[in-house]
């Protein structure tokens, strides 16, 4: 191959690198001092873009020089400082002693609010910004040219890891953000107010994340899918770094941005899955990531979240539960062809949202990545009927749950082998590569478009026949989950969950358990998936996206995390809301984000905490009896 | 008899629903050193977790200065002036000696003179030596002189001590108790944690012995040396 060539594009990794490495040492630096993993950041970054390509052009308007173009820039980031201070301030002060999953769920709140403001004050247009004064040209490098603000990019990222490693290592804030990245209930034990020095923390990491927003403007237009796209590239590059370690992110967005500028030419369609591949061969081989270390014992004893006492239904839960059932049943009867319709959806959704609390609540493994088997599941059903096989309707919802459940024994293998907050992100990663195949593979997924035509076998074509037909079959698997749980099966899991290496001794092979529970978490999960294609009649990639990830969480949630039948009330609940309120409002994210930051500050020790403080209340002294 | 500048009263704390301390009453006067002994899981460690804010006692009072602070976040406490030694030492391992310091530094409150690097380097001269090394590298003695000098940067009027001697060999548990005596010379009161009969009486003036969670003994020092019973009881294993 040409060496021009080689070294151009190894130049436009570098250059890649360096913006990855803008955004991703904010994350890593909130992350190190706050122990949240902050999907904010992502939002963040978008709005550094949109505040830049507002106030650049006008600071060009009155002097047209590099000058004011990076002075526009350091605004724009120090503008989203501010916002993070806001963030902090309003939000995550309040939620650094509650479960992970909660803040997850808390800052993707935040995600979702801002997506929809920004849409609200910058439109639905993508706005390009404007190129830097006296950079558009291109230099003459080994006969090619190469953009001169590539070149400037590419200088930004040492500069800024630079000025980071003066500000750690050379004041005294620095030296407390490093401290408390190792101990901050120690730091605060010395006279450090924490609170301070976690607003400060949040100014620093959303300012890094608003400049690399606001460098990106003469590259990519400002658009309101920046956040989400951006933010799972961060994660990868402080995980594979070391969550909490700069220099561990320095060198991580190194390897991604050399990778992706070679890895285009050798799989010009796979470069997103051999990201994550790489990101799942690191956490492997060093399960803390290249720089980071093991989190210190250091702070968080909380209880578990999840399913803590099992007990089955009392009669009068049983005849309950018997007439809901019976009342869902006789509903093609009474209602019309609408609402069979969602009432067919909420028995697919209470399927997915039972098997994620199956593994969330009894396994205590997070997923965020919950949708990749439900989308992989709805995939092979979709694909097989409508593919050169044309297979039959009941073939294909055979072989969803089996595509799916392959699917999460392959990922799986490699996610049980982490906890906390890293296995949530490799399950993040891996529903990404799923969704980066079902969106790249455009001629056998269809790419965004997905297929249409997945229409049920002609005796299943009727409504009411269909909702029968998934009626029989999400009642049956959830019931076949439901007996897991109450199985030994369900005991050890619920046991390691608890404390992992308890279960061990008294020998109990924690990570086989895992492995399976994952199988069959993300087999029942496809079934659902496989069950939806024929109910929507299409596939497409959202199937398999983060905000379908996001909606089964809430569903889990908000049913109750603590009980076994919960998420399927809160399958229910959430999806006849969202069917009822979505279309009435544009501002249906903005809604669902703050019901969820509001769920969080609500319940701040997780349900069962409050489930807790209720009892305490009442005063009585009983045991925690979770509702079966 | 002037106002105690520790005073903990009916102290209570529980880990989640495991209840430790069952009201522990005990005091510390300006420039004293009193050791709160007892055997392990008696609830000294726990004790000093309670006073200092880092567990949030359910029952009790703790005044310090004066002032009530039952219930306020570590470091509002810490600026009052009261200093932590933590049993497991939780040094910065990350950070060099010298920048270990610095995240203890804090102006004194009233108007004696700071301590600084250079004094403490003068009392600790191991830690001289390794200033600029990561603290990760240094031994558990040499963790131990660190810790209390990081405690003594933020200039405090009293320290609590959580089993300074334990796991140290003999030569360095000598320096320990040097380094106590100079804390005390200083006019710093000093609660110290220990099992270590002879450490206690080597640095203390009085004693409490604590048992399940509720103080079973108070005298002097030399009282309790005295008192076999006591020592039978609550002290040798």
């Amino acid at each position: 191959m040409d060496p021009a060539f080689l070294v151009l594009q190894s130049l436009s990794g570098l250059a890649s690198a360096s913006s990855l490495f803008v955004i991703a040492s904010g994350l890593t630096i909130v992350f190190g001092v706050t122990r949240i993993v902050n999907f904010a950041h992502g939002s963040f970054y978008m709005l550094g873009a949109y505040i830049a390509v507002t106030v650049v052009p006008r600071l060009l308007d009155l002097s047209y020089s590099p000058a004011a173009f990076f002075l526009g820039v350091l605004i724009s980031a120090l503008v989203v400082g501010l916002i993070g201070v806001a963030v902090e301030v309003l939000l995550l002060r309040r939620i650094y002693r509650v479960p992970e999953l909660f803040q997850l769920l808390a800052t993707f709140g935040i995600v979702l609010v801002v997506e929809d403001l920004v849409l609200k004050v910058w439109g639905p247009v993508d706005l390009a910004g404007p190129r830097a004064p006296a950079l558009r040209h291109g230099v003459e490098i080994m006969g090619q040219r190469f953009p001169a603000y590539e070149l400037v990019l590419i200088g930004v990222g040492p500069l800024v890891l630079g000025l980071l490693w003066l500000l750690m290592h050379r004041t005294r804030f620095g030296v407390l953000i490093r401290a408390a990245t190792q101990d901050r209930d120690m730091v605060g034990a010395l006279g450090v107010n924490q609170a301070r020095l976690f607003t400060l923390t949040l100014f620093l990491g959303a300012s890094l994340a608003g400049l690399g927003g606001a460098l990106q403007i003469p590259r990519v237009p400002a658009n309101s899918h920046m956040d989400l796209a951006v933010i799972t590239d961060a994660f990868v590059v402080t995980v594979i770094g070391g969550m909490g370690s700069v220099p561990g992110a320095f060198l991580a967005a190194l390897l991604i941005g050399q990778l992706q500028a070679f890895g285009i030419l050798v799989f010009p369609k796979a470069t997103l899955v051999l990201v994550f591949a790489l990101m799942a061969v690191v956490l492997v081989v060093k399960p803390w990531g290249l720089l980071g270390r093991p989190e210190a014992g250091s702070g968080r004893v909380l209880p578990p979240e999840g399913i803590l006492a099992l007990r089955r239904f009392r009669p009068p839960e049983a005849a309950l539960a018997a007439v809901a059932v019976a009342a869902l049943l006789a509903l093609p009867l009474l209602g019309d062809a609408y609402k069979v319709k969602v009432a067919t959806e909420i028995l697919i959704f209470a399927l997915a949202a039972f098997s994620l609390q199956f593994l969330v609540g009894v396994g205590g493994l997070v997923s965020f990545g919950h949708a990749a088997y439900f989308g992989l599941g709805a995939y092979a059903a979709g694909l097989l009927v409508t593919g050169p096989l044309k297979a039959p309707m009941a073939l294909a919802l055979l072989a969803a749950p089996l595509a799916a459940g392959a699917g999460a024994a392959l990922f799986g293998f490699f996610i049980v082998r982490l906890s906390g907050i890293y296995l949530a992100m490799l399950t993040l990663a891996f529903a990404q590569i799923v969704y980066a195949v079902c969106f790249q593979w455009v001629e056998v997924t269809g790419g965004d478009n997905g297929v249409v035509g997945v229409w049920p076998a002609p005796w299943a074509a009727n409504r009411t026949v269909y909702f029968y037909l998934v009626a029989a079959v999400a009642l049956c698997a959830i019931l076949g989950l439901r007996r897991m749980i109450y199985a030994p099966f369900g005991y050890t899991l619920r046991a390691a969950r608890d404390s992992a290496t308890r279960a061990e001794a008294i020998g109990l092979g924690v990570r086989a358990h895992r492995w399976l529970a994952f199988t069959l978490a993300g087999a029942a999960a496809g079934l659902a998936g496989g069950l939806y294609a024929f109910q929507k009649g299409s596939i497409d990639p959202t199937l398999t996206a983060i905000p379908l990830s996001i909606d089964l969480l809430v569903m889990v949630l908000v049913g109750g995390i603590q009980t076994v039948m919960g998420p399927l009330v809160g399958a229910a609940f959430f999806h006849a809301l969202k069917d009822a309120v979505m279309p009435l409002t544009e501002f249906w994210r903005l809604l669902l984000g703050l019901a969820i930051i509001a769920t969080v500050l609500a319940f701040p020790r997780g349900l069962a905490g409050a489930a807790d403080a209720i009892r305490g209340r009442m005063g009585r002294a009983k045991p925690a009896a979770a509702s079966a | 008899m002037a106002v105690p500048l520790l005073e903990v009263a009916g102290l209570r704390a529980a880990y989640g629903r495991a209840e430790v301390l069952f009201g522990a009453t005990l005091s510390l006067r300006r420039g004293e050193v009193v050791a709160l002994m007892g055997r392990n899981g008696a609830g000294k460690s726990t004790t000093l977790r309670a006073i200092m804010g880092l567990l949030a006692p359910t029952g009790g009072t703790v005044a310090f200065e004066g002032r009530a602070v039952t219930g306020w976040e570590p470091y509002r406490i810490a600026r009052l002036g009261l200093g932590y030694v933590p049993e497991e030492r939780r040094i910065f391992t990350d950070l060099t000696v010298y920048e270990n310091l610095e995240v203890g530094r804090k102006a004194p409150t009233d108007g004696r003179r700071p301590w600084t690097a250079e004094t403490l380097f003068s009392i600790f001269p191991n830690l001289a030596e390794m200033r600029g090394r990561r603290a990760s590298a240094m031994s558990g003695g040499e963790q131990q002189m660190l810790t209390i000098a990081r405690t003594l940067m933020g200039n405090p009027h009293a320290v609590l001590l959580d089993e300074p001697s334990e796991g140290l060999a003999p030569v360095i548990v000598e320096q320990m108790a040097e380094a106590v005596l100079r804390m005390k010379r200083e006019g710093i009161a000093v609660l110290l944690c220990e099992q270590n009969l002879y450490f206690a009486s080597a640095v203390s003036d009085r004693a409490y012995v604590i048992e399940k969670g509720a103080i079973r003994f108070e005298g002097t020092m030399a009282q309790l040396e005295a008192d076999e019973g006591v020592r039978e009881a609550y002290l040798t294993v």
